[in-house]
This record gives C-alpha cells, structure tokens and sequence, in this order.
C-alpha cells in the first residue's frame, strides 16, 4: 500500500525547506556518527562549521573553495534543469586546467599582462571542447552522456598523469609528477598578504549573476527547462533537443573548465595529480542543493566549501579521517533526494478499513 | 440495424452471480464510487453506463481486486467475499478485458497469456490450448506472435481469450468497442451473446448508447460516482438513456454553412514515413487536403498511423518539404515551432506532458507554443504577456481553474484541453490540426469544443481532426477519410457515406469512392 | 608469442569476473525498468565491508564476499526506498548512492590502508588443467571466477526459461500492465535491485579480498560505470553481457602485459584503454536506435507508483 500520494500542485514551500531538512537531518545523523566514535558531537560541529570561520584566513580559504564550486554548479545546473546529466565536470576541470596550465608552460618567462587571460580563454575552451564530446556522442550517436561524461573524466585524469610524468615533467621536480612551479604572469595574485583568496572568486560571482539572469529571464533557459520536465512538450513546441543537449554540455563543460584554470593559477600554483579534491562530483550536490537555481547555489556552494574546511580542520583537531567529507556530501545529497519527493508528494492518509 | 438481444426472462431464479451492495471509494479530492449497488445474474449481460469519471472504472476494478473499495460489501454467488487482488479475482472466476490492454509490446501472445494464468509453467502446452479456444470462439490467434505485431482488434482477442481460459463466470469489459471497426463490434457482440448463453456473466461498461441498447439485457447507469438509475436498455429510447446518464437532453452542435471562399490551406502530397519508434506504422503515399472554413475528419483505430501522421503534420518529424504544404509553402522540413509560425496550430492527444507540461503553471505553458504572440522579447521571456494571454484564454474558452498561476496537472482533462485548443486559436492560425479533441472529457465540455472547432472553421480556418469517436467526426466534419495501416483513403463528404462503408474502410478494404462497397450479408 | 598471451589470456578471466557479477546484477534490476547508477559506490562499499570483514575475521576471501554481498544489498535498499517506495528520480539515487560510496568506503578505509590480505589460491579443475594451452587458461581460476560463470549460467536459465525471467520482464516492460493482471510491481522490483545491489557487494569484495587482496582507496576505479555501460552493450542480453566483459578484462590485463606483448605505450596511456574502449563501444551500439529500442525494457528509469 503507497504511502504517498501527487500533490495537485507542487509545493514551492517545499522546494525550499528541502535542502534545510536535508542539512538538519546530516547534521543529526552525523551527530550519532561522532557519538559512535567517541568525539562531543558539540565539539565537532564546532572543529567543522565555527572554527574555520573564525579567523580571516579562514574566511579567505571559504572563498578559494566556494569559487570552483559554484562556477562548477551554475553550469551544471543548466544542463540538470534539461535533465542532461553532465557527471564528468571532473574531466573537464582537469581538462581546463591542462590547457591553461599548458598555455603558462608556453609561455613561461614572458612577462605580460595577457597570459593569465589566455590561460582563462584557453582553459574555457579546453573544457568546453570536453563537454563537446559526450554532446557529439549523444546528438550523433544517440550515446548516453551519464556513461561517456563520466568515462571522459578518467582518460582526462590519465592524461594529466601522462603530461606530469612525460612531456611536462617539472625536471627539477625530483621525479615527482608534476609540472614548473607557474611565474606570476601566469598566477592569480592572492588579494591579502599571506591568504590564498584572490580574483578567481570574481569570475565565479560575475558567472553566478550571468546565470541567474539566465535562467530566470531567458527563452532559452526556458526551453531547456521544458526539456528536461517534458520532452514530448518541447518537441511539440518545436525546441530543439539536439541544442539543448549541446547548449548543456558545453556550458558547464566551459564553467568547469575555467574553474580548473582557477586552480592551477591559484592555490596549486602548478600542474600536478592533486589540482581538485573532487570538486566536480561535489559541485552536482552543490547544483541540487541549491536548486538548480543561481542564488541558491551560492549559498550551497559556500555551505559544501565550508564541509571541505571542516573536513580539514576535524584530520587535524579530531584526527578523523578527512573522508568524512566524503561521507557527509554523500549524505546530504541522499536526505534532499529523499525530502524532494515531498516538492511532488504528500503522506496519504491512512486508509479506512475496508468493508468495515 | 441492431440485432435486438435474445429474449432474457427476467433475474434469474436463485441467487445473483455478483452483488455489491454501497460499494464507496474516495480518493483525495473527489468520491469516485459513493455507495454503488449493482446485481448481476448467471448468463446477464449487464451495462454499466456513465460518462468519463463517471466512476464506472474505478467500480469495475474494486471488483477485480485492483483497488480496494473504503466501504460496502462484494457478495460472490451468494457468499460474502473480499477480493484482495486479481490473482483472488480470478481465482472466484471473475475476468477482465481492460481498456487500455494489460498486454507487454514485446512478449508473444502464449507468453502474456501465460503471465496471467495461475498454474504451471508450460507454453508448450499453453500454445495448444489458446489455439483451440480462440478457434472455438471466433476469436484466431496465433500463439507465438509477438503482441507488437498486432493489430489492436487482435490485441482484444488475447485479452478475451486471456480471460476465457480461465472459465469464468463473470466477464468485465471496459469500452472494449473504442478499439474496434463497426464490423468488428457485431463480431465481438456475436461472441459475448454466445457465452452469455453459456452462462458466463458479463459486465459491459460503455457510455456509447446504441450498443448497449442492441447488447445488454440490463443495465445500471451512474453518474459522479452514484448510481442514478437501473434500466431495461432495449425499453429505452438514447435519449431516455442520455438524460439518465448526463441529467439532461444530450448537447446538440450547431453547423451552419460557410460562407468564405474555400481555398486550400493544408496539403499532403505523397507522404510516406518509416517511423523511428520499432513498433511505430509506416505512412504509405499520404494524400489530402483541407479546404478554409472545413472540417475534414480522420477515422480509423489507434495505431494504423495516426500517431506518426500527426507528428508528420506537426513537425515533431520532418520529411521532405514538399510533403507538407501550408497554402502553397513547402513547410514539410520543418520544426513544428517554424510551422507554427507559418500559421499552423496542433493539438496532441495526450495533454499532459506533450501539449503542456504538468507541473508548470498555465502562464508558463502559455509560452510553450504562443511565443510569438509578443510572451517572448529579444530572447528573454515576458512573464506579464505570459499571465495576460493565460488570463484572456481562460476567460474566453470558460476554462475553470484557479487562474493563470495553476499548475496544468491540477486542472480536469476538459478544461485543460480547451485551455490548449484556446492557446492555440489564440495564435490565430490558418490549419490546425486536433487530434482526439474530447477524449477523456465530460459531455458538457465535449460539446463546448466541438461547437468552438465548428465556429472556428467557419471563420474561415482549415481544421483536421483525427478521431476515434466516428459519431464524433459525424456531427462535426464536412468530409471524412479514414486511415488504415498507414494508409489513407479519399475524403468523402459527409453525406455521401455512412459508418458501414467507414467500418468497411477501416478493416483495410478500399472501395472506389464512387461505387457501393460489397455489404457483407447482414 | 604464446607464452605471453597465456597470461593474457588467463588474466582476462580473472578481470572479467567483477564485471560479470556487477553487471548481471545491474542487468537483472534494468530488465525490471530500474537503472542504478550506483553500481560503483554498492562495488566500493561490498569492497571494504568484504576487506573488513576478511580482515577482521581473519577468515578471507571465504569471509569477505558474503560480507561484500549483504553490504551491497544494504547499499541498494537506500537505493531502493528512495527511488521505488518514494519515486524519487532514480539517476539522481544511483549519483548519490555513488558518491556516498565513495565516501563511506573512504572513511572506513581509513584504518585498512596497507593492510593485505592472503588473496585464494587458484583451482585447478582436475582433468581439464591439463589440457594444452586452454587448460592453463580456462581452468585454472581463482573459485570465484568460476562461481561468476556459475552464476552467468543461472541468470541466463533463470530469465530464459522461467516465468520469474518472464514476469521480471514483463514489469520492465509495461509496469501499469503488470500491475493490472496483479503482479506486486514494487516488490518485484525491489527483488531485482537488492539482487543487482548483493551481486555489486560481491564483486567489489572480490576486488579487494582476491583479485588484490589489499586495500587501495577508490580501488573500484570505475568498473561500476563500466559494468553499467556493459549492459547497454548487451541490449539486456546476459551471454552478450559475458562476452563484453571477456572483452574488457582483456583490454584491463593489457596494460600489465603491454611490454611483454611490444606494445611501446606510455603506462597512463594504458590504463586509459578501458574507458576509451567503453566510450567507444557504447557509441557503436548507441546508434542503432532501433535495435536499442526493441531491447530497452520500456519503463527504464520512469519512476512508477500503483
């Protein structure tokens, strides 16, 4: 017997209590994780969520971690509105930050303003051309781009590791697999003296208001979003389905790849095997969290940079595994899943006897 | 024309097959069964008649065990039973032939015949027994054919066969004609007559009048989910029974002539297609044409084609240009967003998910289609236009829901589809093309389209209606052509033809438009 | 020449021994119209359950991949109660259900990081070892792989020639049909994904307790997404299913065996083999639409309610 039943309507209310259910139930079952491990729950929600913000060198790491994430999502979140399931944002950062990254070995020594902004272009491009690929697959081929996103990230990651170890191996590196340490023309220069925020955090907030606009104003987003909710209603409305699947995969595939020029021209500084802890697998939770919608995902965005903190802070302070990061993010995406289906539905009555 | 039924000599002697005595089922926002009695006797064939949502449904599935009734008793020859799921229903000896076929596309006949039979794994064995009840009842089949490959009347015939296998002593069908040629109908009639005379009991749900008068013995009629009335259908006049069913004198439409010049607006010109779907009808050597100020109706059963024209004529496929014509511009190539814009409108069948998206609000399907009518400004969206044009199609096509800002899901299947039909109108086009325009939908809005569809025309629009319903296509059409395993025959006016030669038509039989089909003896 | 491809040879079997488990199992549950994407995070998870449990257990392998099984089973209820009982939408469960895999794995993983364990000894099958050339290759096996091929053989009887393979089928196919002549849909559907979940918890726990028998964070290395893609591969068919993970276990044991066959590529390059292959095979059958089509079980994916 379902216990559940369609709302007439969708509740809007809902749609935004979500996420805020979703984090209360991590945080309570985290809190019985802690207790299982002997940790003050008190104590480690502190070490998680008020520690790292209690200092402005924390607030300055938030920022350098917020950015990839959002810029990540915003894109991704075009192509989840359309039900385009970009999963391999992964592939395409690294693939960004190969072709930046090889843009600043170029031209390493020359000292001009425009080689960091080439890096931008060269990076944006990079993943977009990514992103291209599952597109061509999907439109051409009919494949499905949940398999080849995701498959793409991992020849994007063996090809990193190829680049570090041959063409671009650093040779004062002592073997290590990674590439020069950039020069400045090529780096982000950190805004304060001693913390790693810099102007990268700019291009996610100008993104975040470019995409807001967007999606809440534009034709197109519009048609991608009745792509996503009804095909049949796009195709009877004349929307091309092929664009929406290359308007997708395009965009967060350039999104993501300007993230990964954020990061080897800022807090890595290099090429190396370690450019993002999982950034773009994090940023679909951010996307959902945040409902798929700009604003939102800023503020997610800030809250999954600040797990990414307190996952830190907790190896150090608690000496917990910093896989527990992992773990909440996990979490939290299943509990919003599970407080979504209340957008749609509504617990049924219990059922009357029957023939009573 | 009918064959009236065989005499039937009153209730039979001892106890009824079935009695269901105030049988109630609530759903959230409406009761859909409000304390229903209803007796049927051994060898009784008994109607049940209602309009859409009347509740008709609903009751037959509480009876097979599908759903479970809130209240009321189900007495099973004479003893008190509780059917907890069909496998029970069975079991009692209660079949089912449902409307819309618990048939899977891609098994062969023994094989869903088997998924539906209570005893031991052996298709072999099966094979032979379907062969030799479908022989004995008129109804041949062959066992190892996938279900695909069928025709829908076949598809019927493995759901009776399904059920007679199982010797039952009562026999539900729901609108089991919807599916079926006029030919076709007699045939299935001679069959229930037959095991009626053999005793087996047969719930007939149907809202079309005329067969229950030439079919039933008896019958119950409901009407929002109660019972209004019980009859003797062949002591009934239709409009004796309309007034039980609908409370009231069946709408009539208005046709008046046109007056404007009748020039051609939508032309097909050698349309063939493979469709992409594997179980999809190929369209062979299409020809038509629709005149301004014309209704031309399309006749025929589901799944000889109408699906795969329709979305050639909308441009949800695209062939070559010159196929589809809209006055005189080659427009087949292109999207139905660019053929809209040449002034042609589309309503599908399925409203839900195809001709609006459900969870959107009704502003917001305005845009889906009436983007040009200034909702949409250099690429950005006006949400004002949006909710002004929703306002205005609602008020002008009496559309009752909670105004612009309600969700299309929340809305009656009539309303909602004259929301679309209105939406589309409100495009001023110059061919529209209406596929199943009252399917599912009350009397009161069924009229209500039919009559707007007329005025439509007569203002001087092309309009093509595909349709099911021929009595439907009568009332409203100048001309009519009927499609058949994907191909279609000329369009003859109305006057000129009646549902026999249409029936003849549907079974695949072309006759020239100018000589007397051969009748077969009646 | 010979005596390097007998390796080869041999080592595809082993190889292809998680992805015939996992992607019978993800098979079995899409024939029912249920996609699970979350085949990696169920491997990830049998993985360490087994680990732990070979480990802690000091009872190996023996251990280990019943451990590895009841965890994945337990992985695909979560699965299961949020995208059967609650339709939620059930790409967006299996990409949870992934990255909470990883995850956990992780977190528990913690204390088993270089730890190893004994690993099985291959089995000969008395007789058949013998045989030249084929006998080194085909019988002599770890146990498990010759319990996937036990296993292959009773899910191709099973959907063949039963009427569970006929029902499992049927509710894949047309859910609302099946519901109407009374079959329990939801619950058919939860005996598949549970299957599909057990079988994902075995080959993960194979991985990390016999075919190498240490414990490696992410270990699984996107064999789940590979097995998924192998199902798409063999349009629903399990002896095609068995052949493409022959195939992709061949392509894995290369890059081991690249130098000794003179294969001068770089070593990521290598590696990269089997996600490019998979890439490659999915746009081959992908664009048969029609024979995609006639083999997808219709309701794949569509979330469904009585």
């Amino acid at each position: 017997m379902p216990l559940l039943e369609p709302r007439p309507t969708p509740s809007a209310r809902m749609r935004l209590l979500s996420p805020l259910i979703a984090i209360g139930l991590t945080l309570a079952v985290g809190s019985l994780l802690f207790l299982s491990l002997g940790k003050n729950p008190v104590e480690a929600f502190t070490v998680f969520f008020i520690q790292p913000l209690s200092s402005g060198n924390g607030w300055s790491e938030l920022m350098v971690k917020a950015g990839p994430l959002i810029l990540i999502a915003q894109g991704l979140a075009i192509g989840f509105r359309a039900r385009i399931y970009n999963i391999g944002a992964e592939g395409q950062l690294i693939v960004g930050a190969l072709a930046g990254g090889g843009v600043a070995i170029a031209f390493d020594g020359v000292d001009a303003w425009w080689v960091l902004p080439l890096m931008v272009v060269a990076g944006a491009i990079g993943g977009a051309l990514w992103g291209a690929v599952p597109a061509l697959l999907k439109t051409r081929f009919n494949a499905e781009e949940t398999l080849t996103t995701l498959m793409l990230t991992y020849i994007a990651s063996f090809t990193l590791s190829y680049m570090v170890n041959g063409p671009w191996r650093d040779p004062e590196g002592m073997n290590f697999p990674q590439s020069i340490m950039f020069g400045d023309p090529a780096l982000f220069s950190p805004w304060f003296e001693g913390m790693r925020v810099n102007a990268s955090i700019l291009i996610a907030t100008v993104a975040s208001i470019a995409f807001w606009i967007f999606t809440s104003r534009s034709f197109l987003a519009y048609q991608l979003t009745v792509g996503g909710l009804a095909p049949a209603a796009a195709r009877y409305a004349g929307f091309s389905a092929q664009r929406t699947v290359w308007v997708s995969l395009v965009l967060s595939g350039l999104t993501a790849g300007i993230a990964g020029v954020g990061e080897v021209a800022g807090p890595v500084g290099q090429l190396n095997l370690n450019i993002s802890p999982g950034y773009g697998f994090a940023a679909i939770i951010v996307a959902y969290l945040g409902r798929l919608n700009a604003v939102g995902i800023v503020l997610a965005g800030l809250l999954m940079a600040l797990l990414y903190l307190g996952g830190e802070a907790a190896q150090v302070a608690l000496q917990l595994p910093a896989a527990i990061t992992g773990l909440f993010q996990g979490m939290l995406l299943f509990f919003l899943l599970g407080a979504d289906v209340f957008v749609d539905y509504r617990l049924k009555p219990r059922p009357k006897p029957a023939y009573a | 024309m009918s064959i009236p039924p065989p005499p039937f000599s009153g209730p039979p002697a001892g106890t009824p097959r079935l009695e269901l005595s105030g049988i109630t089922k609530r759903y959230p926002s409406v009761v859909a069964n409000d304390g229903i009695n209803l007796k049927v006797g051994p060898g009784e064939i008994h109607a049940v008649l209602g309009e859409n949502g009347a509740g008709k449904s609903t009751l037959m599935k509480i009876i097979y065990g599908a759903v479970q009734a809130d209240a009321g008793q189900i007495q099973w020859n004479g003893r008190e039973v509780v059917v907890a799921n069909p496998a029970e229903a069975r079991r009692l000896g209660i079949g089912m032939v449902f409307q819309h076929f618990s048939l899977f596309e891609t098994l062969s006949v023994v094989e869903n015949i088997a998924l539906a039979l209570d005893e031991p794994f052996d298709l072999k064995a099966l094979a032979v027994r379907v062969k030799e009840v479908s022989t004995r009842y008129g109804l041949p089949l062959d066992p190892d054919r996938l279900v695909h490959s069928l025709s829908v009347g076949e598809r019927q015939r493995v759901e009776i066969v399904r059920c007679l296998l199982q010797q039952p002593q009562l026999l539900i069908l729901d609108e089991p004609t919807s599916v079926l040629t006029p030919q076709a109908v007699q045939k299935l009639f001679e069959t229930l007559r037959r095991l009626a005379a053999e005793g087996v009991s047969i719930l007939y749900i149907s809202h079309k009048l005329h067969e229950i008068q030439s079919l039933c013995h008896s019958a119950t009629v409901m009407r929002g989910g109660k019972v209004t009335g019980t009859a003797t259908p062949s002591r009934e006049t239709p409009a004796s029974l309309a007034r039980m069913m609908i409370g009231r004198e069946l709408p009539v439409c208005e046709v008046p002539a046109y007056t404007g010049i009748a020039t051609p607006a939508l032309t097909v010109h050698k349309l063939s297609l493979v469709p992409d779907d594997p179980f999809g009808t190929r369209l062979q050597d299409i020809e038509l044409e629709v005149h301004r100020g014309e209704i031309l109706g399309i006749a025929g059963i589901s799944g000889n084609g109408q699906a795969e024209l329709l979305a050639a004529l909308s441009g949800e496929t695209t062939g070559t240009p010159e196929a589809v014509k809209l006055v005189g511009l080659p427009v087949g190539h292109l999207d139905a967003g660019r053929r809209r814009k040449h002034g042609l409108a589309f309503v599908p069948e399925e409203r839900l998910g195809r001709g609006a998206v459900p969870s959107m609000s009704l502003a917001d399907n305005a845009t889906l289609t009436a983007q040009r009518q200034g909702l949409v400004k250099k690429g950005f969206l006006r949400p004002k236009a949006a909710w002004e044009f929703a306002k205005a199609c609602i008020d002008r096509f009496d559309v009752r829901c909670g105004g612009p800002g309600a969700a299309a899901r929340s809305l009656s299947g009539g309303n909602l589809q004259k929301f679309i039909v209105g939406r589309e109108i409100m495009q001023q086009p110059i061919a529209m093309v209406v596929a199943q325009p009252t399917w599912g939908v009350d009397v009161g809005a069924a009229a209500f389209l039919r009559q707007t569809l007329i005025d439509l025309s007569r203002q001087g629009v092309a309009i093509l209606v595909i349709s099911e319903e021929l009595e439907e296509l009568f009332e409203i059409c100048d001309r009519i052509a009927v499609l058949a395993e994907g191909r279609l025959g000329p369009a003859v006016p109305k006057a000129e033809t009646n549902a026999e030669k249409i029936g003849m038509q549907m079974s695949g039989l072309f006759a020239p438009a100018d000589k007397e089909p051969a009748h077969a003896p009646a | 020449m010979l005596e390097h491809l007998i390796p080869v040879l041999a080592g595809t079997l082993g190889a292809a021994t998680p992805l015939i488990f996992a992607g019978l199992g993800e098979l079995v549950a899409e024939r029912t119209g249920v996609i699970n994407l979350g085949v990696e995070g169920m491997m990830l998870i049998g993985a360490i359950a087994g680990f732990a449990a070979a480990a802690d257990s000091g009872g190996g392998a023996l251990a280990g991949l019943p451990a590895g099984a009841v965890a994945g089973m337990l992985a695909a209820l979560v699965f299961a109660v949020l995208s059967l009982s609650m339709a939620a939408n059930q790409a967006a469960c299996g990409l949870a259900l992934t990255i909470f895999g990883v995850g956990l794995s992780a977190f528990i993983g913690q204390h088993y990081v270089s730890f190893s364990l004994p690993g099985l000894q291959p089995l000969d099958i008395p007789g058949l070892v013998d045989i030249p050339v084929l006998g080194r290759i085909l019988f002599h096996q770890d146990p498990v792989t010759y319990l996937g091929l036990i296993t292959f053989a009773i899910v191709w009887w099973v959907l063949r020639k039963t009427r569970l393979g006929l029902v499992l089928k049927a509710v894949g196919e047309a859910p609302d049909a099946a519901h109407a002549i009374g079959y329990p849909v939801i619950a058919i559907r939860y005996g598949a994904t549970l299957f599909g979940g057990a079988m994902a918890g075995v080959a993960g726990a194979y991985l990390s307790t016999v075919y190498t028998p240490l414990w490696v964070q992410n270990m699984v290395a996107g064999r789940g997404w590979i097995a998924i893609a192998l199902v798409v591969f063999a349009t629903w068919n399990p002896t095609r299913l068995l052949l493409g993970a022959w195939l992709f276990g061949g392509v894995t044991i290369l890059q081991f065996h690249a130098q000794g066959l003179g294969i001068a590529l770089p070593v990521q390059l290598l590696a990269a083999l089997p996600y490019l292959a998979t890439v490659v095979v999915l746009v081959l059958i992908s664009r048969d639409k029609r024979l995609l089509q006639l083999n997808l079980p219709a309701s794949l994916g569509k979330p469904w309610m009585p």
